[in-house]
């Protein structure tokens, strides 16, 4: 079973949210979905500034296999976008949880994070995938 | 569960992540394909091809019957040499790829496993009138060690009979030694060997490598290498609504005093005109894939192959373009038109670039 930090909020499409103290949130792909993709060799990044609602589509990660859309997990704005992926991609792989982290949201309303799963619901679907 | 080859349990235990491949459990990878790439460009990798089938072709009207059925022609090799050569229909689509080794009294063929079924069916239609006879060779299990280093580590780790019957092959030469088929061939774009042997030596094969230094490679590596050195993939570049003058394959006919499946058609394609395959290289950020569309100074076109170049760190890809088309393109992402050049694969040949522009 791969590493599913608990204190964190994931989404169904493998996307995991962190709620920090200022009321922004990291977003990033759990290693479940690094471990899927394989060796990663390109990741499209939103522009900061840019506005989401929860579901929509705000990058794209590319392995040598196959490319994978990345969903926005709650609604917000991206405030940041992690910048050494675009010669690193890599990182992804290598620290989905910290260094391999793809862009920071100020997000409209924490509530949306209920919606999301737990790390042991998470941890549920993947076994049912299995 | 698929097929297995007899080092399933080998790949297993060294963490091959197993995928289903044309009806056959094989690794992707062992943990990392892009390492596995580098490993195969910079020393030497091996791969278990045992799915790939095993043909021989013996019988009196064996090379009547190949030279009639393979667009290609046996003729031209002596024995000890192996061909490249597209199997056809009589529309002169690819029925299949596969290389054919003359033995002293045989041919030896090995085809795709994707398209066994339908190639031997296709073999024994098209042998009516020919002395010849037909054998599946399942016991043969076949590693491909490639890479620079790959052929003096090949010599390190096996017996002095082997290592000298593998020491002084030329390009697309092989030898026999025992039970054991050692051929300088392969599908990397690097030096190195395949070799067909019994199932029950592939395991000590395997390991004698590993102890020789021979990194472990799975499939995934195998497509990125293939794909670097211009190589076509069945049922990507070409299958049979497609002839081997749109896929880049035009250098493996022959039109000599024979007829051969498919060689009318071909002849009025040449004729009339055909559309062409080419490399594609994108040094932009963006990865090329399968199915994109491909604008051309001289019409449309898609992608066939595409990936990330792990050797030259951009996109490259085989696209199948109108017949002229030259310089600058576009490649259709995600609704975005990005810019590409053409250029005539291979991009990549013993470790280096070598792609020209068209």
């Amino acid at each position: 079973m791969s590493n599913i930090p608990a204190e964190l909020r994931y989404a169904s499409s493998h996307e995991w949210i962190r709620l920090e103290d200022d009321g922004t949130a990291y977003v990033g792909i759990s290693e479940h979905a690094q471990e899927a993709m394989g060796d990663l060799v390109y990741v499209e990044l939103p522009e900061v500034g840019v506005t989401f609602a929860a579901g929509d589509e705000a990058g794209v990660v590319e392995s040598v296999k196959a490319a994978s859309d990345i969903y926005s997990p709650v609604t917000g704005e991206v405030v940041a976008v992690n910048e050494a992926l675009e010669d690193e991609p890599e990182l992804v792989n290598r620290d989905p949880y910290g260094d391999g982290w793809l862009f920071q949201l100020k997000i409209s309303d924490e509530a949306e994070l209920e919606n999301l799963l737990s790390a042991n619901d998470y941890a549920d679907t993947l076994e049912e995938d299995a | 569960m698929g097929h297995r080859t007899p080092l399933y349990d080998t790949h297993v235990a060294a963490n091959g992540k197993i995928v289903d491949f044309g009806g056959w459990d094989m690794p992707i990878h062992y943990g990392s394909q892009l390492e596995e790439h580098h490993q195969v460009r910079r020393d030497a990798g091996m791969f278990d091809v045992s799915h790939m089938t095993v043909v021989d072709v013996s019988g009196a009207g064996a090379e009547a019957y190949l030279r009639h059925l393979l667009a290609n022609d046996v003729a031209r090799i002596p024995v000890g040499k192996a061909l490249y050569s597209g199997m056809l229909n009589e529309n002169g689509g690819v029925i299949d790829d596969l290389i054919v080794y003359r033995r002293d009294n045989d041919f030896r063929l090995v085809v795709n496993c994707a398209t066994r079924e339908k190639d031997l069916d296709w073999l024994e239609k098209c042998a009516g009138g020919y002395a010849v006879d037909i054998h599946e060779r399942p016991e043969m299990a076949m590693i491909a060690v490639q890479g620079p280093n790959a052929r003096e580590k090949f010599a390190a780790a096996v017996s002095a009979a082997h290592a000298e019957a593998a020491a002084d092959l030329k390009i697309f030469g092989f030898a026999e030694a025992g039970d054991w088929m050692i051929a300088r061939t392969g599908y990397t774009g690097e030096d190195g060997v395949e070799v067909m042997l019994p199932n029950s030596q592939a395991v000590a094969l395997w390991s004698a490598l590993a102890d020789a230094g021979v990194a472990v490679c799975g499939l995934g590596a195998r497509d990125t290498l293939r794909l670097e050195a211009g190589m076509n993939l069945y049922g990507n570049d070409m299958d049979e609504s497609i002839s081997p003058l749109e896929a880049n394959m035009g250098w493996t006919l022959v039109f000599n005093e024979r007829e051969f499946i498919g060689r009318a058609a071909l002849e009025k394609l040449q004729a009339n005109g055909h559309a062409e395959l080419v490399g594609l290289v994108m040094t932009d950020k963006g990865v090329l894939r399968a199915h994109q569309k491909v604008i051309t100074d001289k019409g449309e076109g898609e992608i066939t192959s595409g990936t990330f170049s792990p050797t030259l760190g951009f996109a490259v890809a085989l696209a199948r373009v109108p017949a002229g088309s030259s310089g600058d393109a576009k490649v259709e992402i995600r609704n975005k038109q990005c810019p590409v050049k053409l250029v005539r694969p291979p991009f990549v040949r013993n470790g280096k670039q070598v792609f020209k522009e068209i």
